[in-house]
């Protein structure tokens, strides 16, 4: 292939020819999308189509990642500083659009409908800041990881090690659902046994990060975005045509929402998918507070903050955010139409009159999800696996005709279910599979990037052995990749639901962490050490006391904060009861009436009413002023800071952190 | 290393991210804050309110990022402190 000599060839020669060659990958592509297409249409049976689909991308991103190994340290951190903005922005749309923007964004627009727009908001916006607060001013600074500006900025180990402590804990359990993610897609497409299937996920990562570090990671990110959105709006596009006629999504989404009005209306639907503020517990308040905190942590996490270091200039890291947020958008921008013609198409199926007798020969899909995971279409309450089930199910609620209502659908089988609710053919359902396995894997090996470069450039290269030789330092960043990596799946074998609730928690982990001592750095002057390391703390320690006290320790946070929970007369006078019942169950009912003290418990645990997603509504502004107030009762920065400051706001100049690098 | 021209050129930097920070508040809150409202007025089957969230917004950010970088090198030129 193009690709394959071009980057044997070396890095200017590759450089300069990278349209040519992501042209004719991106033909390629679409030309094996077309050869499974025929080879379906004469009989190959579908799972060797999705067998193919997966092999084919995954060969691609393992021959990306080998020839693009390398023994130089600043190609394996910093892919040697020479990843054209465009190029770099496509990374980034890889790297951050995880298997859930994929897999799951379009199944939570489904069910919160307007509200559901808050991730839609939150994970563009935060780009503004990105660009104009943090990015090019750390290209500037010429750091290989976040922990390395702290310590420069604020003089030592010590802001390195809490930086390395924020970072790991918001990038290890992101990793983790990726990891996950990648298990379930393989599972549910290729069949394997789903503990198989996750180590599977882990070679095709390994694969591309390795042997070269971020330079293989970057070039196998470009090239998982193109399959991605390529897998992303193929379906889109389909829906639309057979629909409306018309192939734009985007555009033809008006008419679809006009139309899920007018069916929820005719279907007595109370409350509608375009009103504000009215699904899933989203108020005003937690709308609001959920976009900010997305936004902020956008614009904190190490692992999208790192792609900004591998440009040329600064010039082209402001650009590259640029376009990194069109890349983004384009699939962003697609996600509520998407969901709109989803809703659609399963409000027009209940209108035609759907019944427990007719379901299984209308929607026959429902049962196949359903048989693979009783949690993913639940009809009537119980699990839809077959007619008998849905019927039984039915007969027991009395329920006749079946409403909207009575059709449960998991958010994230929405985006994987559409080609087979659209009856779309099975190529496409392998090209969604593909799509959902580049985005785990390309945000996946950011994060293990991330994790491995902190803790063998801040951890060993700067704080353990400084004298480490250049093949040691890359010797101990791949050993501990891989190491990272292993536990990663592990956990994730594991199927450990709480870990998986937890990913939303990393960008309000990141915000309160890091974002305050980032931007002020750059921006005021006067923040030293003392108070940088005192608001880090401050603001990532309130963060986590109300992401882990809502959550695991429900009863004594709401014991110690019930004057500032927003719980209504009636969810007080119902844990009132349940403590009563629990203080005189008898001992072997004990653990069960603690438990549901508990669970009601997490319902009224809160500040004000604030959802725990959105934590950093407290750490962030605790971390800004603990951060402002310290560092005015402390001692000026030294001149020499201040003269460093100004060098970083300026673009001109060599990059301020030199490297030995041979 | 403060020499009036850094000084001016902060400055213009500076105010320049303010700028962006209040087209930033006004279209990833502020617009939002009349959802319900702006909802009444349909085009081409969008309600206004949820157009802005799904779509609009979004289209903001997008141009706004390309300006930015565009308005920023040219303060830099003009400063003398852009990269060769």
């Amino acid at each position: 292939m193009a690709n394959t000599t071009a980057t044997t060839a070396g890095g200017g020669d590759f450089t300069s020819n990278l349209g040519r060659i992501y042209g004719i990958y991106t033909g390629g592509f679409i030309a094996f999308i077309i050869l499974m297409a025929i080879l379906s249409a004469m009989g190959v049976p579908n799972r060797i189509i999705g067998y193919l689909f997966v092999a084919f991308t995954i060969t691609i991103y393992a021959v990306i990642g080998i020839l693009s190994r390398t023994m130089q340290v600043g190609e394996y951190y910093v892919a040697g500083r020479r990843v054209p903005a465009i190029y770099n922005g496509m990374a980034t749309g890889a790297d951050w659009m995880s298997g859930a923007s994929f897999v799951g964004m379009a199944g939570t627009l489904y069910l919160l409908g307007y509200d559901g727009l808050a991730f839609v908001l939150g994970w563009t916006g935060g780009y503004v800041l990105v660009a104009i607060l943090v990015a090019p001013y750390l290209r500037k600074f010429g750091a290989y990881t976040v922990p390395d500006f702290l310590s420069a900025r604020y003089g030592g180990n010590l802001a390195r090690f809490i930086g390395v402590v924020v970072l790991f804990s918001c990038s290890f359990t992101y990793v983790v659902a990726q990891i996950y993610a990648t298990g379930i897609i393989s599972a549910r497409f290729l069949g394997l046994d789903f503990n198989v299937a996750v180590y599977v996920g882990l070679a095709g990562i390994l694969v591309c990060s390795m042997l070269g570090g971020m330079r293989a990671v970057t070039w196998t990110q470009v090239a998982q975005y193109i399959v991605l959105i390529i897998a992303y709006l193929i379906p889109a596009i389909w829906m639309s045509t057979v629909k409306t006629g018309v192939p734009i999504p985007q555009l033809m989404q008006g008419q679809a929402l006009a139309s899920i009005t007018a069916l929820e209306t005719a279907q007595n639907i109370a409350t509608h998918h375009i009103t504000p503020f009215v699904h899933g517990g989203y108020n005003a308040l937690n709308y609001f507070l959920l976009i900010l905190c997305l936004m902020v942590g956008t614009a904190s996490l190490p692992h999208v903050l790192m792609r900004y270091f591998t440009t040329p200039s600064v010039r082209e890291a402001r650009v590259s955010v640029a376009w990194s947020l069109l890349f983004i958008f384009i699939l962003y921008f697609t996600a509520p139409a998407y969901a709109a013609f989803a809703k659609w198409t399963m409000l027009d199926l209940v209108a035609s009159g759907l019944t427990p007798e007719n379901i299984s020969e209308k929607a026959g899909w429902m049962m196949r999800w359903a048989a693979a995971d009783g949690t993913l279409v639940q009809i009537c309450g119980k699990a839809a696996t077959d007619a008998a089930a849905i019927a039984a199910a039915c007969a027991e609620k009395g329920v006749t005709a079946l409403s909207f209502a009575d059709i449960n659908l998991n958010a994230d089988m929405i985006v994987l279910a559409t080609p087979e609710m659209a009856g779309m053919p099975y190529v496409i359902s392998g090209l969604v599979a593909a799509g959902g396995l580049a985005a785990a894997l390309s945000t996946a090996d950011g994060l293990l990037l991330a994790i491995a470069n902190a803790l063998s450039h801040d951890i060993y290269y700067k704080m353990i052995d400084q004298n480490a030789p250049t093949a040691r330092r890359l010797v101990v960043s791949r050993v501990l990749l891989v190491l990272v990596a292993i536990a990663a799946a592990y956990v994730a074998s594991t199927k450990p639901g709480d870990i998986l609730a937890m990913v939303s928690w990393a960008f309000s982990l990141a915000a309160a962490g890091l974002f305050p001592a980032l931007v002020l750095g750059v921006w005021w002057k006067r923040t030293n050490s003392a108070g940088a390391v005192a608001g880090m703390i401050a603001g990532f320690g309130i963060c986590l006391y109300y992401l882990l006290g809502t959550r695991y320790g429900a009863v004594g946070f709401y014991e110690t904060w019930s004057g500032l929970s927003a719980a209504p007369a009636d969810a007080i006078a119902k844990y009132a009861e349940l403590k009563t019942a629990w203080a005189s169950a008898a001992p072997d009912a004990q653990a069960a009436a603690w438990a549901a003290l508990d669970k009601h418990a997490q319902t009224i645990a809160n500040w004000w009413g604030v959802k725990n997603l959105s934590a950093a509504a407290f750490g962030l502004p605790v971390g800004f002023l603990v951060m402002i107030v310290v560092s005015r009762l402390t001692k000026e920065p030294s001149t020499a800071m201040q003269e460093f400051i100004e060098e970083l706001r300026i673009p001109r100049g060599k990059q301020m952190m030199e490297e030995k690098t041979a | 290393m403060a020499t009036p021209d850094r000084v001016s050129y902060w400055n213009k930097t500076r105010g320049l991210m303010f700028v962006m920070l209040g087209l930033w508040v006004f279209f990833g809150y502020f617009i939002h804050l009349f959802a319900v409202p702006l909802n009444t007025i349909v085009i081409f089957g969008f309600p206004l309110g949820f157009y802005m969230a799904a779509q609009g917004s979004l289209i903001a950010f997008v141009v706004m990022l390309f300006w930015f970088a565009r308005k920023q090198n040219s303060i830099d030129e003009e400063h003398n402190v852009a990269e060769d």
